[in-house]
């Protein structure tokens, strides 16, 4: 049943979409690992994290996709989720730092030592284990949105006011993250780590695993999504996206939808957070300023919002952009983010996917056209 | 309250609602026997909709009782769960789900599963598939059953809607203005439809339209400013002078 389940959403292009995936996730490492550097086929170690980078990118704009794209929540609020998935893994790793530390305290991490902390607080108890940690990774945002969502689909908050709902939230987020006194970094955030899983983070091999792990996080993301998407729910969630009002009056109730999706959603971000840290090596409250979560609306218009393969080409071609654009001509790139938007709206409003559509659609009515 | 207390399949006694101080309904009884079909009439802001509203769970009265099937006191449940009792609701304007097919639509209406985790490893059952293929039959429209519902015409729609009100199987069936910015024909097919309805369901119709309410032939109940002003049938009604100088005089 769980395997009908999970095969029932997928089409062809999406299944070819997630093998290529698979494949990008086994390539890339085995060619940075077993050619020598200089050699044409060798990928470089920061070409490899960079693309590990934007692996999490998309899963986080899969999930965003995912709220917004079938059911219509507007969240500007999903890098919140992503941070608390971050912060999961990072104090997993602040733990594993132990007393390899600049003050080598064996039990207390060195921002703690340094604000005088003389016992490790009660909430970073158990983030010792990888196990504990993984878990918290996802029950932690998922917690937050069941909590978020509760109040707000059942108060029926919708619309622009949902949005900034969860728009203050990761605001409000950001800023208790800052102060030194909520025993998690503050502005410095974590950073510094030393190992995962007992492997160095920095060795070229554990990068190759932790990429090859984003990406399959990644495909994982879209089968289920897919499964969702295409289950009898799906059709029922689209349909809450399109006539809330008229589910509620055929018996529906759209709550129970709405919040499902969205803890679903959170829980991937969250993943998505957790993959991210240890490439970047740093969890800091930054990564819950509002630009963030907007950023990855972004990427889901830019790709094709509703559709699933999208929004993952949307953050290639955004973060690729930025990359590109930050380091060549770092001063445009605000501005190439705003034009971005205003093309997008006018020009592209179903997306890069949308466009290919568009085309094929074109095409084959010039072919029925033309034996005529 | 005592285990079926009215033999009335919609029972509304004193029931007031007010926005910000107006009385959209003002202490308004009214008696659906099962069965029956009743058009309810009445100038604009009468509180026609309002009544509608209040009888599906949409709006809250601030007092009166509200009594389905002689035990549901539907001023305490939401939308959801008086559907799931057996109330349908069809819109002035047709609300198809524009992204779903004729089928996908239907199959969304069909009575039984509502619940959020029993969706997710639904199959459509043997029944559930006959009793889709049954209703595409009723309503013409076996052939466009894997168009979108935004391909549909303006006609189609409403068909399709028809079709979902069938699927949904409601004991009462509450229709808001189904016939405006209908041609004559039209209007008459309505009534045609509604009549075939009424056979297996009870009706409450909401229109302004004259002639399709002399069209249905049935009882019916005018309201004026929140509260019932009449009863009878439209002969009945028509001639109460009351009812001429708020309503049919105009």
């Amino acid at each position: 049943m769980i395997t009908r389940f999970l095969w029932q959403g997928m089409d062809r292009s999406l299944r070819i979409f997630i093998l290529l995936v698979l494949a990008i996730g086994v390539a890339l490492p085995l060619l940075n690992q077993l050619t020598p550097p200089g050699s044409a086929f060798h990928v470089p170690a920061w070409l490899m994290q960079l693309m590990g980078k934007y692996l999490c990118y998309a899963l986080l704009a899969l999930a965003v996709d995912l709220v917004w794209g079938f059911c219509g929540i507007l969240s500007l609020g999903h890098g919140a989720f992503f941070a608390l998935g971050g912060y999961c893994m990072g104090m997993y790793l602040m733990r594993q730092i132990g007393s390899r530390g600049v003050y080598g305290n064996p039990l207390l991490p060195d921002f703690m030592v340094f604000l005088n902390y003389k016992e490790l607080p009660w909430f970073w108890y158990g983030f010792n284990h990888f196990w504990f940690a993984m878990i918290m990774v996802v029950v932690i945002p998922s917690l937050l949105a069941l909590a978020l969502g509760w109040f707000a689909f059942r108060s029926r908050v919708t619309g622009v006011y949902l949005s900034i709902i969860t728009q203050a939230m990761t605001f409000a987020l950001m800023l208790a993250f800052f102060r030194n006194d909520m025993g998690l970094g503050g502005n410095n955030g974590m950073t510094d780590f030393k190992e995962i899983l007992g492997f160095s983070v920095q060795a070229d091999g554990t990068r190759a695993v932790l990429y090859f792990a984003s990406a399959v996080a990644l495909a994982l993301g879209l089968i289920v999504s897919a499964a969702v998407v295409g289950s009898r729910f799906g059709k029922a969630l689209t349909a809450v996206r399109d006539a809330e009002s008229r589910m509620r009056f055929l018996g529906y109730r759209v709550e129970g939808y709405k919040l499902f999706v969205f803890v679903l959603s959170a829980a991937m971000a969250g993943i998505a957070g957790a993959l991210y840290v240890p490439q970047v090596g740093i969890i800091n409250p930054s990564e819950f300023s509002p630009a963030n979560s907007i950023e990855a609306v972004l990427w889901v218009a830019v790709g094709g919002r509703g559709t699933l393969i999208g929004p993952v080409i949307g953050a290639f071609i955004v973060n690729f952009g930025k990359t590109w654009l930050t380091g060549a001509l770092p001063e445009v790139w605000l501005f190439a983010l705003g034009a971005l938007f205003i093309v997008v709206t006018l020009l592209l409003p179903k997306g890069v996917v949308g466009l290919w559509g568009q085309i094929k659609a074109r095409s084959q009515a010039k072919k029925a056209r033309a034996p005529a | 309250m005592s285990n079926r207390s009215t033999s009335a399949l919609l029972y509304l006694s004193g029931v007031t609602v007010s926005f910000d101080g107006f009385k959209a309904l003002n202490n308004l009884s009214l008696l659906v026997e099962p069965g029956e079909m009743r058009a309810i009439i009445g100038p604009n802001g009468a509180g026609k909709t309002t009544m509608m509203d209040v009888v599906t769970g949409k709006t809250r009265p601030d007092s009166g009782e509200v009594v389905f099937d002689g035990k549901a006191d539907l001023t305490k449940l939401d939308e959801a769960s008086i559907a799931t009792l057996g109330i349908g609701r069809k819109f002035q304007k047709p609300t198809v789900f524009e992204n779903h097919t004729v089928r996908d639509n239907l199959l969304l209406a069909l009575a039984g599963l509502r619940k959020w985790h029993r969706l997710l490893l639904a199959q459509p059952t043997k029944a559930e598939n006959a009793r889709l293929a049954e209703i595409l039959a009723i309503i013409r429209m076996e052939e466009q059953q894997h168009m979108l519902g935004a391909r549909l015409s303006h006609g189609q729609k409403q068909w399709l809607e028809i079709g979902m009100l069938l699927a949904q199987d409601p004991k009462l069936l509450l229709v808001d203005e189904p016939v405006a910015g209908m041609t004559d024909v039209e209007t008459e097919t309505t009534a045609q439809v509604l009549r075939e309805i009424n056979r297996t369901h009870s009706v409450v119709v909401v229109e302004h339209d004259m002639s399709f309410v002399r069209a249905l032939g049935v009882k019916v109940t005018v309201l004026h400013e929140g509260s019932m002003l009449a009863e009878g049938t439209l002969d009945q009604v028509s001639a109460d002078q009351r009812v001429v100088e708020v309503y049919l005089g105009r």
